[in-house]
């Protein structure tokens, strides 16, 4: 695919309201103040805008997206214009029969959330009773003929039953696993203490993974998110900043990742006020972070600089405070002793929760 | 999985769909979360794996379409091509 910019994949966070209050949750922690304010008409422009600058991909998404009324509407319009349509959910609240009529208007793909493998487990870090429910959708997600995507967050608490978490997705039919450890920010960053898990059982899960993925080729297509507090190099997240991801927040805001407005001194357009290709071409914010210009060392003359291009950075402003810093994930970032101390921390674990909530100091 | 020989009748799996891209002219294959660009003889291949052609009739259509190489060399491409795809789980092989 050439190297020119080119968005592939539109993130339409529909809505920031979940009926879960997931300990990890990737929302912005201020999300109470970000309103859904696209209405079913700007969202359909928005993704036909998307469209004409290159978008194959969509990702309903949240936030729980069966909230908005008009995703019907919404899964339609993206149909028509060709869109891969994948809704990513907790699949609360879903009847059997909106996900039929889902599935007659196009939708492609269903992605379902699962915290844990037992009720109990997943409805701690869930916040909320979910879990029975979560297995009823998924299968009727398969019982639709849709094929099937299990989420699994990886963290701390769950994750020595990885196997167990194989079983289930394979008991389900599932057609692919994401076993996606936490990153973090928003919530999870909150978490870190009681998320972060050792080496040890990072790498004991990792080994469990990869033996699935040998096992289950052709038939379960097994993921396994690696978490970069533990990687040598830090990710190369969303693949570049503005280069191939669009993300639209439920208040129009148009972002090349899910938390860049969390940066301060970044100036984001609305979806509502300016044309997206107008943003994604010539957009200040689109641009701050394109290229090799902005990079300080070590990454200026790193050779991994075209692989990962400097990491995370929204990690690196939330763990610094400098979005333009190396990304400490890095073993080569001035910062990573910040990451380094984060693994100690999980050497002394505690089981203090915070859930997502629209207060932030709710203790569990 | 079962292997994909010139009886089997392929399909697409369902998580797959072929699309027309524009800006490249080239068909992507396009599943959850991924992409796949298509030069055209491949493009080819997955129009027609529907579960009605075995390998050996798709090989046909597609040595008569191009008809300046052997067949037993599009044969050799195609299967290879398809086994890559299968493990992907992207064509399910008909035997299932």
């Amino acid at each position: 695919m050439s190297e020119e910019p080119r968005p592939y994949t539109l993130v339409a966070e529909l809505t920031y309201r979940c009926p879960l209050r997931c300990v990890y949750c990737s929302n912005p922690t201020d999300w109470v103040g970000h309103a859904d304010a696209l209405t079913t008409d700007d969202w359909l422009r928005v993704f036909r805008e998307a469209e004409a600058l290159g978008v194959v991909q969509l990702n309903l998404t949240g936030g729980e997206p069966l909230l908005r009324d008009d995703l019907e509407p919404l899964v339609e319009g993206a149909r028509r214009l060709d869109l891969y349509t994948n809704l990513i959910t907790s699949g609360i609240p879903l009847t059997r029969a909106r996900l039929a009529g889902l599935k007659a208007l196009g939708l492609d793909n269903v992605q379902v959330s699962i915290q844990d493998v037992t009720p109990t487990a997943s409805d701690r870090i869930a916040g909320t009773r979910a879990f029975e429910r979560k297995l009823e959708v998924a299968r009727w997600v398969k019982e639709l003929g849709f094929p099937l995507t299990l989420n699994v967050v990886l963290h701390r608490e769950n994750l020595d039953r990885v196997a167990d978490v194989i079983a289930l997705a394979e008991s389900l039919d599932a057609d692919r696993l994401e076993l996606a450890n936490t990153q973090y920010l928003g919530w999870a960053l909150v978490n870190r203490r009681t998320l972060l898990p050792t080496r040890e059982a990072l790498d004991a899960a990792r080994e469990v993974a990869r033996a699935a993925r040998r096992r289950l080729q052709g038939r379960m297509e097994v993921l396994f998110v690696t978490p970069d507090y533990y990687a040598e190099f830090p990710k190369a997240c969303m693949d570049g900043w503005g280069r191939r991801f669009l993300v639209v927040a439920p208040d129009g805001l148009v972002l090349p990742c899910h938390a860049a407005h969390t940066l301060p001194g970044l100036a984001f357009d609305n979806a509502r006020t300016r044309p997206l290709a107008d943003i994604w071409h010539h957009s200040t914010a689109f641009d701050a972070f394109r290229g090799e210009a902005w990079m300080p060392e070590p990454c200026r003359s790193c050779d991994r600089r075209a692989i990962d291009f400097g990491g995370c950075r929204c990690q690196a402003y939330h763990l610094t405070g400098d979005a333009a810093a190396t990304d400490p994930a890095c073993s080569l970032a001035p910062a990573h002793a910040l990451v380094e101390a984060a693994r100690r921390e999980a050497l002394q674990p505690t089981a203090e929760i915070t859930y997502r909530t629209a207060r932030a100091t709710e203790r569990a | 999985m079962n292997a994909i020989t010139s009886e089997s009748r392929p399909t697409l799996a369902a998580k797959a769909r072929l699309r027309w891209d524009r800006q490249t002219s080239r068909y992507l294959l396009l599943y959850p979360e991924r992409g796949l660009v298509l030069n055209p003889t491949a493009a080819d291949v997955v129009q027609l794996c529907t579960g009605e052609h075995t390998v050996g009739v798709i090989v046909d259509r597609l040595a008569a379409k191009y008809a300046s190489q052997p067949r037993e060399d599009v044969e050799r491409e195609i299967l290879a091509f398809l086994a890559q795809m299968a493990e992907r789980g992207l064509i399910r092989s008909g035997h299932e």
